[in-house]
């Protein structure tokens, strides 16, 4: 227990200690720890961020499937329609366009009908005339009975 | 421990010659300091003992420093974290202020360091330094105490630092009107029948703050210092007595070596903490009013 300017010696170099790591141990080191706090809020705070966007891009996505199969239903819904009228517009021309035929043979079965009714009248007015010759056992004179004839055969 | 076969058999030295001789420091005078105040005397040992632990502790905080990242620390960077976020932690729950924490809070980390450091010197054996010292010189009687806390001038260099630092802050932040306000007004209270209670109490205050801050750090380094000593006697009494005696002194010396030694650890860094929350416990009460 001697006391000695050791003391004063001490006391100098306790402030040179002191004043060295101000200056050179202490700010470094805290700088580093403040900026690896500051990363380290912004990390989290980004990995917040991407949660949240990916939150948002899985109800995005979610979003689009919905109104895709929308979509699609009301495709096979719009084709099932289409379809259903194609259908009944070809039902409906091959309708017409047989209704066309039909009325195509039918006319010409009466033509044909005309025709050989035609045909027979003529056949039944010569058949008359050559009755009526027989019958007079005279020539009918056809010019002069001309009329008489057209209108026979018109009255068949 | 302390002395070798040959020197035993040459001359014995008492316990007591033992113990007297360790406990003188190698200063500027070359023998021990005679009166108890003498400041024409520096300790050599001391200063530069604790130089070297101040200049090691530094020194290995400063490399880590300078390499510093705030990417991934190593190992050597997360310890150093660790030391400074406990020591700014403490600063901070002590002393409110900013401005002055820029200062006092590396202060306290260099304080803790390096009384942990200069502590720790007990760690070596108690006549490892002294031996080769005296090899290296070439006198078996050169003085050397290793552990400059273990002197009261490095303990009292010290706190009496602390107490400069506590007059400078107190004018700091109450102004020197303020200061000297608060030095005759305080404790009791503001009558001028209480100015003269009142200043010796403040004096008083600072006196036994200071003396007990040092004193506690030299007791206790001091003390675990004469036990180590007291412990190699008890190896020295086994290479001068005989039989079951000296085997019971030799295993003495191992066992209770042994248990002061690790008991040892806590106090060193128990002390080293200690100093340091007094420093800052100190300094807080400056800025504080009362």
């Amino acid at each position: 227990m001697y006391v000695n300017a050791t003391l004063v010696a001490q006391l100098v170099v306790f402030f040179i200690l002191a004043w060295f790591t101000m200056k050179f141990v202490w700010p470094p080191i805290v700088k580093a720890l403040d900026e690896r706090a500051t990363k380290i809020a912004e990390g989290l705070a980004a990995a917040e961020r991407g949660k949240q966007s990916l939150e948002l891009a899985s109800k995005r996505s979610a979003e689009t499937v919905r109104e895709g199969k929308e979509k699609v239903v009301e495709l096979l819904v719009q084709a099932e329609k289409q379809s259903q009228q194609i259908i009944e517009e070809a039902k409906a021309q091959a309708r017409i366009e047989a209704d066309k035929v039909i009325a195509g043979a039918k006319a010409e079965i009466e033509q044909e009908a005309a025709r050989a009714r035609e045909a027979l009248r003529e056949r039944v007015a010569d058949l008359a005339i050559a009755g009526a010759e027989k019958i007079l056992r005279r020539e009918v004179d056809a010019k002069a009975h001309a009329d008489l004839l057209a209108q026979i055969k018109q009255d068949l | 421990m302390a002395t070798t076969g040959h020197e035993a058999a040459a001359h014995v030295p008492s316990a007591g010659d033992y113990i007297v001789h360790h406990l003188g420091h190698l200063n500027t005078t070359g023998h021990p300091q005679a009166s108890v105040v003498d400041f024409s005397v520096i300790n050599l040992d001391t200063l530069f003992f604790s130089v070297a632990m101040g200049v090691i502790g530094l020194l290995l905080m400063w490399v880590v420093a300078r390499r510093v990242t705030s990417g991934v620390p190593g190992r050597a960077q997360a310890a150093v974290e660790i030391l400074l976020e406990m020591v700014a932690g403490q600063a901070r729950s002590i002393i409110h202020s900013e401005e002055s924490r820029k200062f006092v809070a590396p202060l306290a980390l260099t304080v803790f360091v390096w009384v942990f450091l200069m502590n720790s010197m007990d760690f070596l054996p108690v006549d490892l330094l002294p031996m080769l010292w005296q090899g290296a010189t070439g006198n078996e009687h050169a003085y050397l105490r290793v552990v400059p806390t273990a002197d009261l001038n490095g303990t009292l260099g010290m706190s009496i630092g602390v107490l400069l630092l506590c007059f400078w802050y107190n004018i700091k932040i109450k102004g020197m009107g303020g200061w000297v306000h608060e030095l005759f007004t305080a404790p009791f209270g503001n009558h001028p029948a209480l100015y003269l209670p009142n200043f010796l109490m403040q004096m008083i205050e600072f006196l036994a703050k200071t003396v007990s801050h040092g004193m506690r750090l030299f007791g206790n380094m001091y003390a675990g210092e004469l036990l180590f000593m007291l412990i190699a006697l008890m190896g020295m009494g086994f290479s001068s007595m005989s039989g079951v005696g000296g085997s019971l002194m030799w295993a003495g010396h191992v066992v209770a070596g042994t248990f002061w030694a690790l008991f040892h650890i806590l106090i060193v860094v128990l002390q080293a903490f200690i100093f340091m929350m007094l420093t800052l416990v100190y300094i807080g009460q400056a800025h504080e009013g009362h």
